[in-house]
């Protein structure tokens, strides 16, 4: 029955998403089914009448305020772009350059204004601890049987969206000699140039690149401190660059190295370094994925739940592996032969095996050792 | 101790001309300079001008900068008639909680805005919340501790005693004595006040950001993520606009000293000033 | 509020009666007429005082009581604990040692520089510009700040060339802009500017009629600052100073941008647990590390004070 209706939420949604008039459908109008539904306790777009009427609602309320989400992130910029082309959505982005606790806190603080956010795009320990806070609206897009069960919550207060591989991107015409492993780093050759995004008590991004250096130097998911002692060899071998990277930094020359999310490295950095390649290091593969999750005061439920659908649509999945990013139903899309083929190939090559994630605790042991030893990177 | 507040006069002479420019002030004059020039020549060479631009054809330049504008305005006039009374009364009437003012006012500069932010919005009332001008109103807060310092500077500078006693004789009630009397001796430090709040409101990023409104800082950083280059140039333009609006401001209250004709009353004091002591 | 200015601490009038003869009615009435006065004294800061009560108590004390809460909001010594040891610890002190440096050092510096062109004989354009120009640059922080320096004082930067032309390469002299040292030098970007407004109303207290009548009793220049300009500085100059130490105390985006958290410091240790993206479920932590930030302003103000009645009672 749950599989039928998924089949046939998805069918909707095909079909929904191939014609631009769909909008204006006869089928189901909305004075029929959508005007009563409280949507904001809806769980799947069939227990609250289908996609029209989904979409029908969500146009009703004609306005989606998400939060930090930058526009050259995972290529969130098109993408919201072309969901306010595609159903005249207004979508007001707040904080662009915010944390995952900022996302909790405007959810706690803004609880009945209209600027309230509707949906969020957090770190998994945030998404586990909005959960906890009773904040999330549980909702499972058409397409969740696609997310892989490790990658959400059972009961749809949270799932994965995108994510990507620690990887290291140079300058190609500042850098003539291609690091290609962590290992390579600690070369000579590359003194005052290796950088990270930023501290790792405070980025995930960073923490995520000193748990690759772990793995890389005989640590595991459950000991991080190989890693905090790479990069204290990388320091005194003065390679390391203390200073938190990004595009300037790397533009004007200060580092030409930067480990980094690939998909960021791609999207934040490559527009404006040309020569910039990104590698994923070939002695450690460490991956993590962003999750989304629907506020439980969102001010506008419908446009959320529509967002949801469309970001866990070809199009969305497609729009996100343009931007570099993996998206969780990146499988599905290949063997259903739905995949951005161009997108596809221009992913750096990732490594051959699947990806183990850290726990909850072991994420939570691995930040603690980084809070208390990281500054020991300089001594 | 005596050390502290010594500069140093090299080559003056005693009976010299008093008029003559000391060697030591050219001296601290250029080394600010440098230090504080080249930092933005560097950046300036590394966005190039082209960079500025792009920065100010994207929306929301005006519109940013307008809220921010409106902000400034209304936390400054809320500082200002909040701290200057107030900081006036307490020298003259309760001298023994001067230190508890000050102690009150330094505190807002070590809390950290995030946890500001919280307390105001479990208290404010709803019709607030949603409009900007509640940040307006945290803003009062975050610029007590520099407002405050920059007043009682200028306070412990005026015998301000005499002046009220004076004041009140030729039979000035308070708020004359403060608008006519009090004031106009202070223009150094309300100056010094406003323009410390105005660059504050204009250059607060964090509040504004956790609150989700679009003011200038905000939309700075926004707009920034199209390259290193353009960051670089749209923080190097909210420099120079803020810049631009102090001294816009400061030349308005110059030329309106001037018109106004003053007030000023100055009482020649000779010698060993009594410090204004505790 | 029409009040007639009366010498402080007089309270001389109808009902202050003598111990001998009084009524008990009598001193009923001047009991009552001694609370109304003083209420009547303390209403000018009534204003005030409900503004900071709402604005900055309220949330302090969410901070005091969010320290001694576990996430369960049962009371705890535990993030107090976690709070005064450890790495913590070390961010309190290296905190201290930096905001010390940055306040005393910015601040002479600061004077120096707000005296050098409050004196300046041709000036309004000067002052004007020196005024303004301090305005923005005391609020200018954060990663555009760092980039400044980076692009100017990094391994590779513009200032760095420079003096490597002449054959003074910092680097190769132990200099690293990364470093508490290169913190300290940022730092001074918006320390100085910050001094010169705060210090600038107090140098009008030096009445220029002052330097001549002390020149023509035969000070010379050390005297006159013994003497006359110092005692009048003095206390507006401690009380400055004491401003920079909390701005540098509560300062973090720079420090942050420059060096990614490898030196501790308090303000970047709350900023990780308060808003950040790694570390959730921790905030109770963040907030005991701002209660330490308050104790840490409330012994410089112990400081402060008895700093002040030293100076006071040794320049009399």
């Amino acid at each position: 029955m749950a599989a039928a209706a998924a089949v046939a939420g998805s069918l909707l949604l095909t079909v929904g998403c191939s014609s631009s008039s769909s909008s204006t459908g006869a089928t189901g109008s909305s004075t029929a089914s959508g005007t009563n539904t409280n949507w904001a306790t809806v769980t799947s777009v069939a227990a609250g009448g289908g996609m029209n009427a989904l979409v029908a609602a969500a146009k009703k309320e004609g306005q989606l305020n998400v939060i930090t989400l930058p526009s050259n992130w995972a290529n969130y910029g098109t993408i919201m772009k072309d969901f306010t082309a595609k159903y005249g959505i207004k979508i007001t982005d707040a904080n662009p350059d915010g944390s995952s606790q900022d996302e909790l806190n405007a959810v706690n603080q803004l609880k009945g204004q209209s600027r309230a956010p509707d949906v969020l795009d957090v770190g998994t320990a945030f998404a586990v601890k909005g959960d906890q806070e009773g904040i999330l609206a549980p909702y499972k897009v058409a397409t969740w049987a696609s997310i892989p069960a490790d990658a959400k919550a059972a009961d749809g207060t949270w799932f994965a969206d995108y994510g990507g591989y620690v990887a290291i991107g140079y300058n190609s015409a500042k850098v003539t000699t291609p690091p290609t492993s962590f290992a390579d780093l600690l070369k000579p050759i590359y003194k005052n140039e290796v950088a990270i995004n930023g501290n790792p008590t405070q980025a995930s991004a960073a923490f995520s690149a000193v748990f690759a250096s772990a793995l890389a130097n005989g640590g595991s998911l459950n000991n991080i401190a190989p890693g905090i002692a790479y990069f204290k060899k990388l320091h005194s071998e003065g390679n390391f660059v203390p200073v938190a990277a990004s595009a300037a930094t790397m533009e004007s020359g200060q580092t030409p190295i930067i480990v980094w999310w690939d998909y960021l490295l791609a999207s934040e950095i490559g527009p404006s370094v040309k020569g910039l390649k990104i590698v994923i290091p070939s002695d450690a593969s460490y991956a993590a994925y962003y999750d989304q999750a629907i506020s439980k005061y969102a001010p506008d439920p419908a446009a959320a739940r529509l967002w949801e659908e469309y970001l866990y649509s070809t199009t969305g999945q497609n729009l996100w592996l343009q931007g570099e990013a993996r998206p969780i139903e990146l499988s599905t899309l290949v063997a259903n032969g739905t995949v951005d083929e161009t997108a596809y190939k221009a992913l750096p090559p990732a490594p051959a095996g699947s990806v183990t994630f850290p726990s909850q605790s072991q994420q939570a042991a691995a930040e603690n050792v980084v809070a208390q030893q990281w500054s020991s990177v300089i001594g | 101790m005596a050390a502290i507040a010594r500069p140093r006069e090299a080559g003056r002479q005693e009976a010299g001309p008093r008029r003559s420019y000391p060697v030591w002030r050219w001296v601290i004059l250029i080394v600010a300079g440098v230090y504080f020039l080249v930092p933005l020549f560097a950046a300036l060479r590394f966005a190039g001008i082209g960079a500025f631009g792009s920065v100010i054809s994207e929306t929301g330049f005006t519109s940013s900068l307008g809220l921010s504008v409106r902000l400034a305005i209304v936390t400054t006039v809320v500082t200002i008639v909040l701290m200057l009374p107030t900081a006036v009364y307490v020298h003259l009437r309760l001298p023994k909680l001067r230190r508890l003012l000050e102690g009150i006012t330094i505190l807002p500069i070590v809390i950290p805005p995030v946890v500001l932010i919280v307390g105001v919005l479990q208290i404010a009332p709803n019709f607030l919340k949603s409009t900007p001008y509640l940040l307006a109103l945290e803003y009062v807060i975050l610029a007590m501790p520099f407002a405050y310092r920059a007043i009682d500077a200028g306070l412990r500078a005026l015998d301000l005693k005499t002046i009220v006693e004076a004041s009140s004789s030729l039979g000035a009630g308070w708020i004359s004595t403060l608008w006519r009397v009090v004031m106009p001796n202070l223009r150094t430090a309300v100056l010094s006040a406003v323009v410390l709040t105005v660059a504050l409101v204009l250059g607060e990023f964090t509040m504004a950001s956790l609150a989700l409104f679009q003011t200038f800082p905000v939309w700075i950083v926004v707009n920034d993520q199209t390259s290193g280059q353009v960051s670089v140039a749209a923080s190097l333009l909210a420099l120079f606009v803020t810049w631009l609006f102090l001294l816009l401001i400061t030349m308005i209250g110059t030329r309106q000293a001037r018109r106004t004709g003053g007030g000023q009353v100055t009482l020649f004091v000779v010698a060993r000033q009594q410090t204004r002591g505790d | 509020m029409d009040q007639t200015v009366a010498a402080p601490g007089s309270l001389a009038g109808p009902g202050a009666l003598g111990p001998s003869g009084s009524s008990p009615a009598a001193a009923r009435a001047s009991r009552v007429t001694l609370a109304l006065r003083w209420l009547r004294r303390i209403s000018g800061i009534v204003p005030f005082a409900v503004y900071v009560t709402l604005g900055l108590l309220l949330p302090m004390v969410a901070v005091a009581v969010g320290a001694f809460q576990d996430n369960s909001g049962n009371f705890t010594l535990s993030n107090v604990h976690a709070a005064t040891h450890g790495v913590y610890l070390h961010g309190f002190w290296q905190s201290i040692i930096l905001s010390v440096v940055t306040a005393v050092l910015p601040g002479i510096f600061g004077l120096l520089i707000a005296y050098a062109v409050f004196t300046a004989k041709r000036g309004t354009i000067l002052r004007q510009a020196n005024v303004t120009a301090s305005g923005v640059f005391a609020n200018f922080g954060g990663v555009p700040l760092a980039f400044l320096f980076v692009a100017t004082l990094g391994a590779s930067g513009l200032a760095t060339r420079w003096l490597a032309d002449i054959g003074f390469n910092p680097y190769d002299h132990g200099f690293n802009l990364y470093s508490l040292a290169g913190v300290i030098v940022v730092y001074f970007y918006f320390q100085v500017p910050l001094m010169v407004l705060v210090i600038l109303p107090a140098l009008e207290g030096l009445r220029p009629a002052w330097r001549e009548a002390a020149e023509n009793l035969g000070a010379r220049s050390w005297d006159y600052w013994r003497f006359v300009g110092g005692p009048v500085l003095l206390p507006s100059f401690l009380g400055c100073v004491l401003l920079l130490f909390g701005s540098a105390l509560s300062a973090y985006a720079t420090a942050e941008a420059l060096t990614s958290g490898t030196i501790p410091l308090t303000s970047i240790q709350i900023g990780s647990f308060l808003n950040g993206n790694v570390i959730a479920g921790q905030e109770n932590v963040g907030k005991a590390l701002g209660l330490g930030m308050v104790v840490i302003i409330a012994i410089a103000m112990i400081i402060y004070v008895a700093l002040q009645r030293r100076a006071a009672k040794w320049l009399r």
